[in-house]
């Protein structure tokens, strides 16, 4: 494992952003029963973003929401990186464009992350990492993702489950806060376990790529749609997810009673009570976001923290540990405590 | 003797395996099952079941199967011999 044991940096608050639009998965789920879909997954709805709007919009909403409530200038920003599956554009990156869209100084320190579901965990490392020494006072990170622009609506591996949501997460250099501490891994042998199969410069775009094909029951898609093995990712899922957060409890010397949160990535719920069980945590300790947004990729544990968590985290000092698992394969945990933080209402437009 | 003494400890680990395996479902007579089994020929097969399964591998026998194992596996003997190869 790769530890991680960082120093002087604090989060100071969290923002969420979601498009208003609402799918229900109680009237468009239409592979057998819809209740009991919703009864093992947890999932009734979907926030999905039109055409026009990109995960940077909801990212950049949900950080000027917290900028302003947290009274910081733009110009002190001096770090920003942006963790998604979703940029912009192929090249440039997206994090250029956010720092000039933020309004924020040409002395920014700007970076794009390509990473899902453990994105927030790994870029929470790399900005917290960064701004450790005291060279860099304050850093966005913002994380997000709108997976359901390449889920085939033909695909019940992925259609119901993913919705989108952009993050913002504001941390601050302080000489007087408890370490971060981060347990992180890799697995690239399960790299085909959730793919996107063309597009990239493996395998280019072609006309191959936009032919519909049957796999098995009530799965059509091409090879721009998004690919899930849904058994392998929850053998992944609930052998490793708990796995990590044991490891990183030993490594922090606590116990699961001293944490008030544990935020897991939100992938569906029998995957996550069975991550919750095998810990054997308290469920008043595992919040869910499950019901409205599904899963949100790597937004959806800032998501989890503004929509279950956010009365808590205003009015009081929380120890918490969040813990990313997916695409890549990729995962990891985090411990880390917050005090009073600001963090706006959930946004939606 | 040896051998004998092994194809006893075979016997009853795939008669315990099969036991778990039909505590995955809400409602089948595990009578109806044994390790000639092709269970996902039957009615009662799910998704959800194949999760569950995967969880109760996870779980009894502390052994990761991905969805490859699941689907190149025929009857229950089949991902029994898969299980029992990867027990530490």
């Amino acid at each position: 494992m790769a530890y991680l044991r960082i120093n002087n940096v604090a989060i100071k608050g969290v923002s969420a952003c979601v498009p208003k639009t609402i799918r229900e998965n109680r009237d468009s789920y239409k592979w057998g029963n819809s209740e009991s879909f919703i009864n093992s997954t947890g999932i009734e709805r979907l926030h999905i973003t039109d055409k026009l709007t990109c995960t940077s919009d909801l990212c950049i909403i949900a950080a000027e929401r917290l900028l302003d409530e947290l009274n910081w200038e733009r110009d002190e920003i001096n770090a920003i990186i942006f963790v998604t599956q979703t940029p912009d554009y192929v090249l440039p990156a997206t994090s250029n464009i956010i720092q000039s869209k933020l309004g924020l100084s040409q002395d920014c320190y700007a970076l794009d992350i390509s990473l899902g579901c453990s994105g927030w965990v790994y870029a929470l490392s790399a900005i917290s990492g960064l701004m450790q020494n005291g060279t860099i006072k304050k850093g966005l990170l913002l994380s997000g993702d709108t997976i359901s622009k390449f889920c085939a609506s033909e695909d019940k591996s992925t259609f119901p489950l993913f919705g989108d949501a952009g993050t913002a997460t504001a941390l601050e250099y302080c000489e007087d806060v408890n370490p971060m501490c981060f347990c992180m891994h890799s697995d690239g042998d399960g790299f085909e376990t959730i793919i996107i199969r063309d597009g990239g410069y493996r395998n280019q775009t072609s006309q191959l790529s936009f032919a519909d094909k049957t796999y098995g029951n009530g799965i059509i898609r091409n090879r721009l749609n998004l690919e899930l093995d849904g058994m392998s990712v929850f053998s992944f899922g609930i052998s490793k997810a708990p796995k990590v957060v044991k490891e990183l409890l030993g490594k922090i010397e606590k116990n699961e009673s001293d944490i008030d949160f544990f935020i897991f990535h939100q992938a569906n719920l029998f995957m996550n009570e069975k991550i919750r069980e095998k810990l054997k945590l308290k469920p008043e300790c595992v919040p869910y976001s499950l019901k409205d947004f599904g899963n949100t990729s790597c937004a959806s544990i800032p998501l989890t923290l503004v929509n279950c968590c956010r009365e808590r985290l205003k009015s009081s000092s929380l120890k918490n540990i969040g813990c990313g698992f997916g695409v890549g394969l990729s995962w990891g945990a985090v411990y880390f405590e917050t005090s009073n933080i600001k963090c706006p209402e959930l946004i939606e437009i | 003797m040896t051998l004998y003494h092994s194809l006893n400890i075979n016997e009853m680990e795939i008669t315990e395996f099969i036991k778990h395996f039909a505590e995955q479902f809400d409602e089948i007579d595990s009578s109806k099952l044994n390790q000639e089994t092709r269970f996902k020929e039957l009615t009662e097969w799910s998704s959800l079941v194949a999760l569950s399964i995967i969880a109760m591998v996870d779980e009894e026998y502390d052994v990761r199967i991905k969805g490859d194992d699941i689907r190149n596996s025929t009857t229950i003997f089949d991902l029994f011999e898969i299980v029992k190869s990867r027990v530490k």
